[in-house]
């Protein structure tokens, strides 16, 4: 009908269809091209992923003793739609021993939203959590008269001794920010909050498996989803071998009782840490499960801060331990010579007294030997007034840096960031801009800064900095980052002091002698052939700190310690015995002075320190 | 052409049709079964579940498409009218035979099988249009002569729709108004029918909707605009000075302008001021078309009146006249409301098993979605998911395409014909399927609310299987005998 007046109209019902399956084609490629959300939409409809746990690496010392393992606990959980009518509630109580108020409460919980927001009738909810084996023994026996209920079994941690509680460090649940920085991690996920375990979370971890399962719109599961081809078994986490003497740690944590303060132990050699004790410290067992986060907010709370750990966090002016880096920079830079010889007027001296009496002009090995400050006090003077002060004192300000470059390459006034331990203070060894700051450009001089010389004053070190500090000298002029991985991963970070060797012979001997002669001869073991250096630290808010540093055998030295109690007076009555029986503890298996070892376990020198 | 002549149906029906059926037919028969798959399947064939059922629907519309192929091509247009009333008679009869599925009351058993007649009545229904408008002496020139198909269509569409509670199957017979318009019904009727869409979706959707600035609703303010740009339209198309136009838009412009400048004052409402407007070109038209004998703009006069008078009616329609199930489909559909779990939930599932298969798809039988049962009537109504999840955007495309190049065969074969009854009837099944295509797909895709009614040849279900293969091959037989008829 060409001559139809409405021919044409065909085209516009052709193009209507068309226009429609164009509309319909562009909807096609938003929906499918476009837009991303349904992917994630339908897998969350019809897969549900269940997580396998694997189970944490293991944790041992450098014998091989395990530290750290996994207990079994047990999850209760129920599933409300496939609890029948007749479901024997009563049964059920009986069973895990709880009363039918305590159900009553439990159920309006899980089903209240506000506080369980991911309820549903579908899928199983937790009833009862963190149960040992003996709890659920009843209810294993007789699940099949429980449809519904299920037990889910996860692991937690668990410590053969009650020590090392901060190298240790603890395994908490996953806060929003490692949700975020992690896409490892999911709500309800344990991971290492402090200590090792969060050094080396990602090695003790493991990998987390998973299983897809298919359900459809009921929740009904429908088998593995293509097989399980898409399946990823659980990768259990590798075992820690740590550097820690498990033996030498629990000593120290015995000799610490009851005193607030710290000590650390370093094989020399390799910078591989024995020991490292800080008290007030807690039961590691404390901070796991379901009393964690109440334990943890009385350890926050706690005013002698437990949580601190004093051998890597807590700084102190070093005091007379100071005098064995004085002396060694000085040698080197041309101060003094082992034979230089000052004067000493005892209580008299000026502008600094010494504490101790013995004859004078005093050499270097007496000097250490008796901790003479005078001498100290001159040796630095004459240091950095070598070269004169010069216009505006820049040649004292450069005798001051070459010192202070010198002082920090015993570790000193800084992290070791090349080590695995996680929470560290820096100290410091103040700078010329922090005096130029405090008295201006050409305010300050030798005289200003004098009780840097022996040690007090604005210098801060960490207990662990000077253990580093005492390795150091043991070695003659380098140290291995102190760490606790058993690997020799930590081998290459070797840090080599531009200080000879001679210069440390010669304050070795010092140390030797005081010892023999000096302030820690009551303490000394013949046999042992140790070296050391106590200091006592002023301190403006109390009494004094009581440190000591030391290694033994002074000719082959297998162990570098120190010790700071804190407000405990002279570093030879405290200090010194705790350190001297940690070194005999180490190299013969050992102490032999039981008495010694009693009285300073037994001594409470704080009346407020816990025990946890 | 006699039943023993049929050596020349080989030769002259149009097996390109056909094979476009068998394409479509068959390969909805592989998503049904795609989509009743369970893990327990067992065959494709096994008459336990669905896909098995539907093979042997297919079966049976196989035999029904070669029977009807088989009767003489006259038959149709004899038997069309008494055809038309014997149907009449089945659809009343119909809600008391049949059992109440769903709320629906349109579903006979006949022993094993259920029965849905109003699939049955399309193909009836665009016989009686065929006959009644290709009569010789038939033209249409006015509205008068549209009343009576528009009878035809109407009486069993109400049927269906009152008697059955079946909306979606009395919605379908919409379609026949592409085929008056084929046969000279104004065009304005279409765009009237779209203006009515558009003004009842912009009323419910921001009647409740406040202005930033005055007082009134965003609805009622855009309906009423609307309406006067296509007074003002019309007014200029038939005013002789044509510079009458920028009179009228000017004196539109002052008045709201002078409206927002009150405004600072005191509170306008600003729906009123329009409607004020509206009223006011209204009464100009009427002058007009009085004044320069320009009487057919009397009737824009008439579609104002109604628009204003519906445009308020809608909301009364809306909330009185829809069943609570159509009106939360609507809401859900407009964005008016969140119902994952309720009302949107096929939507929103059927959107989930789309989206998710992505460019290729999830391969076949791996559909999660639509295996799984997330989305409901997965075989029957949304079969398109099960495309969509399985084949993805290349499936989902090329099945669009094999229904577009279906249906514009259809139009070709309509325009080929010299009798006007065959192509009258040609156009009522293209435009039937393309009705069908454009519903069911748009409600699938989120688009159109949800509207109960099949995809031809895809969706599950005997009945409407045979309702389009007697649909399609009554067209095939009449394409066949073209040659014999007279134009």
């Amino acid at each position: 009908m060409i001559n139809d007046p409405n021919y044409r109209r065909r085209f516009v019902i052709s193009g209507i269809a068309i226009g429609v399956v164009l509309v319909y084609i562009i909807r096609l490629f938003y929906l499918q091209i476009i837009d991303q959300s349904t992917k994630d939409q339908a897998d969350n409809n019809a897969l549900v992923k269940q997580t396998i746990y694997p189970s944490r690496g293991l944790i041992y010392d450098r014998n091989g003793e395990l530290l750290v393992f996994n207990q079994p606990i047990y999850e209760i959980t129920m599933t409300m739609r496939e609890m029948g009518k007749d479901w024997d509630t009563t049964a059920f109580c009986r069973s895990l021993q709880i009363s039918r108020a305590e159900f009553d409460e439990r159920i309006s919980e899980i089903k209240d939203k506000r506080k369980n927001r991911g309820y549903s009738r579908w899928t199983p909810q937790v009833f009862m959590s963190q149960l040992k084996k003996e709890d659920i023994a009843t209810l294993q026996e007789s699940l099949f008269l429980f449809p519904g209920i299920a037990i889910q079994k996860r692991t937690l941690r668990d410590y053969t001794y009650k020590a090392a509680a901060h190298v240790l460090g603890s395994v908490g649940e996953v806060n929003q920010n490692d949700i975020d920085g992690d896409e490892y991690y999911s709500r309800g996920d344990y991971s290492g909050r402090d200590g090792l375990e969060r050094t080396y979370e990602k090695q003790l971890r493991g990998e987390k498996g998973v299983e897809i399962i298919m359900r459809d719109s009921r929740g009904r599961i429908q088998g593995s989803y293509q097989n399980g081809e898409l399946d990823k078994t659980a990768v259990a986490g590798t075992d820690l071998h740590t550097t820690l003497d498990i033996q030498l740690q629990l000593l120290a944590e015995q000799l610490l009782a009851g005193k607030i303060g710290s000590a650390v132990a370093i094989e020399p050699k390799t910078g591989e840490i024995l020991a490292l004790a800080s008290n007030p410290s807690w039961n590691p067992k404390v901070l796991v499960g379901k009393e964690r986060s109440k334990n943890y907010n009385m350890l926050l709370n706690d005013p002698t801060k437990p949580l601190l750990n004093r051998a890597t966090q807590a700084t102190y002016s070093p005091g007379s331990t100071f005098k064995t880096i004085q002396a060694l920079v000085c040698l080197e830079q041309g101060g003094i010579t082992p034979n230089t010889l000052y004067p000493c007027s005892g209580p008299q001296s000026t502008p600094i007294k010494c504490t101790h009496h013995h004859g004078s002009p005093v050499a270097l090995d007496r000097a250490i030997e008796q901790s003479c400050n005078p001498y100290f006090w001159c040796a630095f003077r004459d240091l950095l007034q070598k070269d004169g002060y010069g216009k505006e004192n820049e040649n004292f300000r450069h005798r001051y840096e070459l010192w202070r470059d010198a002082v920090m390459s015993f570790g000193l006034g800084q992290r070791f960031t090349d080590s695995d331990l996680g929470e560290q203070s820096s100290g410091s060894i103040p700078s010329t801009k922090f005096f130029d700051r405090v008295y201006g450009k050409t305010g300050w001089k030798a005289i200003t800064i004098r009780s840097l010389s022996i040690g007090q004053g604005e210098v801060l070190v960490t207990p662990l900095q000077l253990a580093n500090q005492a390795a150091t000298i043991a070695n003659e002029g380098y140290y291995i980052s102190p760490h606790l991985n058993r690997d020799d991963s930590m081998r290459i970070h070797r840090h080599n002091l531009d200080i000879k060797k001679r210069h440390f012979e010669a304050v070795k001997e010092g140390m030797n002698r005081v010892m023999i002669y000096g302030t820690g001869r009551h303490f000394a073991v013949d046999s042992l052939h140790m070296a050391g250096k106590t200091g006592t630290v002023q301190n403006p808010h109390g009494r004094d700190h009581a440190i000591f540093i030391g290694f033994a055998p002074v000719e082959d030295p297998q162990i570098a310690v120190a010790v700071v109690v804190e407000n405990a007076g002279f570093g030879a009555t405290w200090a010194c015995p705790i350190a001297s029986m940690m070194i005999e503890q180490y190299l013969t298996g050992e102490v032999k002075r039981k008495d010694l070892k009693k009285r300073i376990s037994e001594s409470v020198l704080n009346e407020s320190v816990k025990k946890w | 052409m006699r039943a023993s002549r049929s050596g020349n149906i080989l030769n002259s029906v149009d097996w390109l049709t056909i094979g476009l059926f068998v394409v479509l037919v068959f390969f909805g028969w592989l998503n049904i079964y795609g989509a009743s798959y369970t893990f327990d399947q067992t065959s494709i064939f096994d008459f336990s579940n669905r896909a098995g059922k539907q093979f042997t629907w297919i079966l049976g519309s196989f035999v029904l498409g070669i029977v009807l192929l088989l009767i003489d091509y006259k038959t149709y247009d004899v038997l069309a009218y008494i055809a038309y009333g014997l149907m009449l008679l089945l659809l009343l009869a119909t809600p008391f035979l049949a059992h109440d599925i769903k709320g629906s009351m349109s579903w006979i058993s006949l022993g094993p099988v259920s029965l849905q007649p109003a699939e049955f009545a399309k193909c009836i229904v665009a016989l009686a249009v065929a006959k009644y408008m290709g009569r010789y002496e038939y033209k249409l020139r006015t509205w008068r002569d549209l009343i009576v198909p528009f009878a035809l269509i109407g009486i069993p569409a109400l049927i269906i729709m009152v008697l059955q509670k079946e909306t979606g199957s009395a919605l379908v017979f919409a379609a026949f108004l592409l085929v008056f318009y084929r046969q000279g019904m104004s065009g304005y009727v279409l765009l009237m029918g779209l203006a009515a869409v558009a003004l009842f979706i912009l009323s419910i959707r921001f009647g409740a909707v406040p202005l930033p600035y005055g007082s009134g609703s965003v609805g009622m303010l855009t309906c009423m605009l609307l309406l006067t740009i296509v007074e003002i339209y019309f007014i200029s198309k038939e005013h002789p000075m044509r510079w009458h136009a920028w009179i009228l838009i000017g004196s539109v412009a002052a008045v709201y302008g002078i409206a927002l400048l009150v405004n600072i004052w005191v509170r306008v409402p600003f729906d009123w001021v329009a409607m004020g407007i509206v009223v006011a070109l209204m009464l100009y038209t009427v002058f007009i078309s009085i004044y320069w004998r320009k009487y057919q703009l009397l009737l824009v006069t008439l579609f104002t009146m109604f628009c204003i008078g519906y445009t308020h009616a809608c909301d009364f329609v809306f909330t009185k006249v829809l069943q609570p199930h159509q009106r939360i489909r609507i809401e859900v559909l407009l964005g008016m409301k969140e119902d994952p779990a309720g009302a949107g939930y096929n939507v929103n599932q059927a959107r989930i098993a789309i989206g998710s298969g992505r460019f290729l798809g999830k391969g076949y039988l791996n559909g999660t979605q639509t295996k799984l049962q997330f989305v409901p009537e997965q075989d029957t109504d949304f079969i398109f998911c099960t495309v969509g999840e399985e084949w993805g955007f290349v499936g989902s495309v090329l099945v669009l395409l094999v229904y577009l190049f279906f249906i514009l065969r259809l139009i070709t074969i309509a325009e080929r014909q010299r009798s006007v009854f065959t192509r009258i009837y040609a156009y009522a099944v293209a435009s039937i399927f393309l009705f069908h295509l454009t519903i069911n797909v748009g409600m699938v895709l989120g688009l159109l609310p949800v509207i109960g009614i099949p995809l031809p040849f895809f969706s599950y279900g005997g009945s409407s299987l045979w309702g389009f293969t007697l649909l399609l091959f009554i067209l095939l037989r009449l394409d066949a005998a073209r040659m014999e008829q007279l134009g």
